[in-house]
């Protein structure tokens, strides 16, 4: 077995014309016991993550915890700074005026969930990441046009190169090609 | 009945589809990004930038002058400490929210339909907030010091008041501007890599390809993009509901007469969502045409936005009907010499210019056959942006010129200088549309794919 394996493959990847085909054959991958694998399509299939055993991401834990830390430094900010630091009588206000304080908790609260949304998300997919290998595969620039992609990688523990090409034959793609590293 | 009901949509689709049938994936994507990357550029958009850059000089020239003489340049004098620096900044903030207000809340309600606007009204969502960010921080009389507005460490070992509305606003604005531009980029990301990939020359493929960091449409890549592009819809929505909300908390928390009203946060809102609509109109009817995506934004898209901006004027009509009974019934002699003198008063003809922009004009939309004529649709698009500058300059100019005291009343004239600015703002609001509108795709390519009937999944 050993042999066999191609320490300079990242895996075998499958061509095919519509979303459907698609999600039907990563399911039949997944169902035949492969684990690492991926599919690349041009817009978001929510039936694509499923398919391939991708369920769940962290990203709204992220967030929460983001708008939590924006929310209580947003009014404790205020309260430090008018009530500890540098307390002013404004009109004979009490120095901790916790109701004029809540429009900043409120706009930092947001701005920091924000922030987590989207430097979470780019995180989380490993992005900026100029050079990956899928990009050496025919025809991948058409991934952002109207190609839609399969691949099993190499380090999925069932990864045989030409059973991996032979079963992907099987799911009727447009073509099979081999993703170098 | 419900089939009946079921009959009538369809048959409604069937007439005003959300996106041409003719249209794939491919088309879709090669349409779009070759307005970018190898159509030729019309004559007219030369014409148009070169316009709009000119006149963004003139704002510069305003800039420089007031850098030098100070604010006295303008017409602002007491009684009238707020003029055309406050209204022209919540005329620009109030036409930024329709792109939120189309991007975040319609992705919540899934109207499939804002797909094919919502990119660009975003991008004029961001412009509109850098010509709004610029009246206040100019206004201060010494711009330099802008950064004094934020709580950072300083010599003086001082606070911002943070009691204050004023200090509120620093922070719904900048935090609005920061979210919609990091929400913009983010739905940029895919359709950066479809740019990349398509793109002929070198240096546009690697400007392209930085920016789109390497998106190469994973499923997992996918997946948390969904949900990172639904936080922050569902994030922007209370975030712009708040910023408006806050703007109107500048008068509203004041004592003045004409300003200190319940009222104000949500008739700011609607003000805001309708003079956006307003705006986005103005804008998409001649680029559709001059760009050929009629297709693309449908005449659905027109009636749509067209029943919204009619449904919002309703309310910002009421709220001057509320305002006036308000006036009335307080019983309180400012309040009513407020509302008498606004009606009657010097700036009395604004006040009923206003209420035919504003309360007469959007009636007309009532009417099927005008909301799908486009020539009819733009001109009350332009009433309707002249209406919401009126109402600004109403509630702003007649609240303050005659105050408790008639020693004190006196006149407000904007001089050439506050006009300058703020035809030099017009000017670098459309200069930064037209640089947008030829070098990123104006409407999101990824998403039109997902709205095709092709991109449904069968089982």
């Amino acid at each position: 077995m050993k042999g066999k394996r191609h320490p300079k493959l990242y895996g075998v990847m499958a061509q095919f014309d519509n979303p459907s085909a698609l999600v039907a054959a990563a399911r039949q991958t997944y169902e035949a016991g492969y684990r690492q694998i991926n599919g690349y399509s041009p817009f978001p299939i929510e039936e694509l993550s499923e398919a391939i055993g991708f369920r769940r991401t962290a990203l709204p834990l992220i967030v929460l915890i983001g708008g939590i830390i924006g929310g209580l430094g947003g009014f404790f900010m205020q309260y430090w700074m008018e009530v500890i630091d540098y307390p002013i009588n404004v009109g004979g206000k009490p120095f901790n005026s916790w109701p004029a304080f809540i429009p900043i908790t409120f706009e930092c609260t947001v701005l920091v969930a924000a922030f987590s949304a989207v430097l979470g998300m780019l995180a989380l997919n490993k992005l900026p990441q100029p050079y990956h290998p899928v990009f050496n595969a025919p025809n991948f620039a058409l991934a952002t046009r109207d190609s839609f992609f399969l691949v099993i990688e190499s380090k999925d523990p069932k990864f045989d190169h030409d059973e991996a090409v032979r079963f992907l034959r099987t799911l009727e793609p447009r073509e099979v090609n081999d993703v170098e590293l | 009945m419900d089939e009946k009901r079921d009959d009538l949509h369809s048959s409604i689709h069937a007439t005003h589809p959300v996106v041409g049938t003719e249209l794939t994936f491919g088309s879709v994507t090669d349409k779009i990004s070759a307005i970018v990357l190898k159509r030729k550029t019309p004559i007219g958009w030369f014409i148009g930038f070169a316009v709009s850059f000119a006149l963004f000089q003139l704002m510069m020239l305003a800039i420089v002058k007031l850098v030098f003489v100070g604010i006295g340049e303008w017409g602002v004098n007491i009684p009238v400490g707020w003029g055309m620096d406050i209204l022209n900044f919540v005329w620009w903030i109030g036409i930024g929210h329709a792109g939120t207000l189309i991007s975040a809340i319609l992705l919540l309600l899934r109207q499939k339909w804002r797909t094919s606007i919502n990119r660009f009204a975003e991008a004029m969502t961001l412009f509109a907030v850098a010509q709004a960010g610029m009246y206040p921080i100019m206004h201060l009389g010494r711009p330099w010091l802008a950064y004094w507005l934020f709580p950072y460490p300083n010599t003086m070992g001082i606070w911002p008041q943070f009691r204050s509305p004023l200090m509120w606003d620093v922070f719904a604005v900048s935090t609005y501007a920061t979210v919609s531009a990091l929400f913009w980029f983010v739905g940029l990301i895919p359709d950066f890599a479809t740019l990349r990939d398509r793109a002929n020359s070198k240096p546009f493929r690697m400007i392209y390809g930085m920016l789109a960091m390497g998106w190469r449409g994973s499923a997992r890549h996918w997946h948390r993009y969904e949900m990172a592009y639904l936080l922050l819809a569902g994030l922007a929505t209370p975030l712009v509901l708040s910023v408006h909300t806050i703007v109107s908390f500048d008068f509203a928390v004041g004592i003045i007469p004409g300003w200190h009203a319940t009222i104000f946060p949500p008739y700011f809102v609607a003000g805001a969502i309708y003079a956006g609509f307003a705006m986005v109109l103005l804008l998409t009817i001649p680029l559709r045409k001059i760009y050929g995506l009629e297709s693309f934004i449908t005449m659905r898209h027109m009636n749509n936005m067209a029943k919204v901006m009619l449904a919002t004027g309703l309310i910002v009509f009421y709220g001057y009907m509320i305002e006036a009974f308000f006036g009335w019934y307080s019983g309180n002699q400012y309040e009513r010499f407020m509302i008498w003198n606004r009606m009657h008063g010097p700036y009395g003809h604004y006040y009923w210019a206003l209420i035919f922009c504003n309360g007469f004009t959007p009636q007309l939309l009532w009417f099927k056959k005008i909301r799908a004529n486009l020539l009819w649709l733009w001109l009350i698009s332009v009433v309707v942006s002249i209406g919401m500058w009126l109402e600004r300059f109403v509630i702003v100019v007649t609240s303050l010129h005659r105050d408790f005291l008639p020693s004190s009343w006196g006149m407000y004239k904007p001089s050439q200088w506050d006009w300058a600015m703020y035809i030099g703002t017009i000017g670098f609001f459309f200069a930064l549309l037209f640089l947008f509108i030829r070098f990123l795709p104006m409407i999101s390519i990824f998403e039109m794919r997902t709205i095709l009937p092709e991109a449904e999944v069968e089982e």
